[in-house]
């Protein structure tokens, strides 16, 4: 039997339940599922918990989440690239949870590898270790961190096959293929999709079994912003 | 050559050839511009090892440094996800992480992340890169913006790390952690003593070459 991973957005975006935990990929909007994100602010899908570097920008990617008050809480590293995130939290309409950029990365790694937790020296003795376990091992202080998982992973890489295996763009790698390993149901958003065999065995950064669905790009980042792609 | 310049070119004298270097923002983006490209090889934390500066003709909105600037890739340079690029920087792999600071103080502490009063909601890479590289080399203006000073005694604003910063590079003076407290080692263009101690609350020493050379 051939299972078809390839989907549509507006479809697949449906997955997105109320109340979930998802992942979304990128680097601001550098690697980010624009398309993805655009067919989930159409859908009704509300109290999400976003585990994603940033919140997009500012009415974009994510930020349009974001006005649409669709978010609970968001984890990441760095929420000032939205400057409307400070204005949510201040009015107490989102929670966020911040965390060191090398610690969410791992976490998210750890997550996807039946990991439940690591130590790390980064943030010892900082605000961001606040009430957090410590250990001492060999002498140094490392301060625990757990993993972080979700129920929808939406990932942006460049090419797919039709097994659902993917290979990336330049630094639109970033968190992607992490977050492709550690949620329940990944989508993943391509510009391009080969028959299978058409990718190197040796290129290939996320082996298809972490990849439920693909669907083709239909908005891309351009040096002029976000546009509709030409196909 | 602007005050910004010339702290950007003092950290560069700093730096050993063929040594891996992250370079923060700011300040530390502009050290690039004094480097032999061929001699240093640029991290940036978003995924590339291999960063070159780029002319605008060739901007590809993909290709981008941690500040979200585009770059271009350099001769041998390779992509890798963020896990791994954060497995370079904690796990020693990084010759040298030249930060911005919004203050340092006396015990070498750096506070680069956030202002006490303001939201905290941004960290990004800062804590993880003044943990895990062998050599850290703070560039800031010696006072704020307000005129008070950056180099003091205890920070006042959040620290990043328990870890000291190995170098500050200001438009003043260069200072340099030895023995457990910072030595003033050099004076920048034609700056005297007295300048660096009216704009500083840190304590420091200034080193015997310097005031050998001064006699």
């Amino acid at each position: 039997m051939v299972i078809n991973k390839i989907s549509i957005a507006e479809q697949v975006i449906t997955k997105v339940q109320t109340g979930d935990t998802l992942m979304v990929g990128g680097f601001g909007l550098v690697g980010s599922p624009l398309t993805l994100i655009d067919a989930l602010t159409h859908h009704d899908a509300a109290d999400l918990t976003i585990i994603s570097n940033n919140v997009g920008e500012a009415g974009k990617g994510l930020g349009l989440l974001l006005r649409q008050d669709r978010l609970k809480k968001a984890v990441g590293s760095y929420f000032t690239s939205n400057r409307e995130v400070a204005k949510w939290y201040n009015e107490g309409l989102l929670e966020l949870e911040l965390l060191p950029q090398g610690t969410f990365s791992e976490a998210i790694r750890a997550g996807g590898a039946g990991i439940g937790g690591f130590y790390t020296k980064t943030a010892v003795g900082t605000d961001l270790a606040a009430g957090k376990e410590t250990k001492l091992i060999d002498g140094e202080t490392y301060v625990l961190e757990k993993p972080l998982k979700a129920n929808v992973a939406l990932v942006r890489a460049w090419k797919a096959d039709t097994k659902g295996n993917l290979i990336y763009y330049k630094t639109a790698r970033n968190f992607n293929p992490l977050m492709a390993s550690a949620a329940d149901y990944v989508i993943a958003e391509v510009d391009e999709i080969v028959d299978e065999g058409n990718l190197s065995p040796e290129e290939i950064v996320t082996p298809h079994l972490y990849v439920d669905a693909i669907v083709e790009s239909r908005l891309i980042l351009t040096r002029e912003g976000v546009v509709e792609r030409d196909i | 050559m602007t005050s910004k310049e010339r702290i950007a070119k003092k950290a560069a004298e700093q730096l050993v050839p063929h040594s891996i270097i992250n370079l923060g923002i700011g300040i530390p983006t502009l050290v690039a511009n004094y480097l032999d490209k061929d001699a240093y090889y640029l991290h940036t934390e978003n995924g590339l090892l291999g960063v070159t500066s780029v002319a605008e003709e060739d901007v590809d909105p993909l290709l981008v440094n941690a500040g979200k600037l585009p770059v271009g890739e350099a001769t041998g340079a390779s992509y890798f996800h963020s896990a791994d690029s954060f497995s370079m920087i904690r796990g020693g792999h990084i010759d040298v992480a030249i930060l911005g600071a919004l203050q340092v103080d006396s015990k070498g502490m750096v506070a680069n992340w956030a202002i006490p009063g303001k939201d905290i909601i941004g960290v990004g890479g800062a804590m993880d890169l003044l943990v895990g590289a062998k050599k850290i080399i703070i560039t800031t203006n010696h006072v704020a913006k307000d005129g008070t000073p950056k180099f003091v005694e205890e920070c006042t604003y959040p620290v990043t790390s328990t870890r000291q910063a190995d170098i500050l590079i200001t438009e003043l003076a260069v200072f340099q952690w030895k023995n457990g407290r910072y030595e003033l080692t050099e004076l920048m263009g034609d700056t005297n003593l007295k300048d660096v101690e009216e704009n500083t609350t840190a304590f420091y020493k200034v080193s015997e070459q310097l005031l050998e050379k001064r006699r």
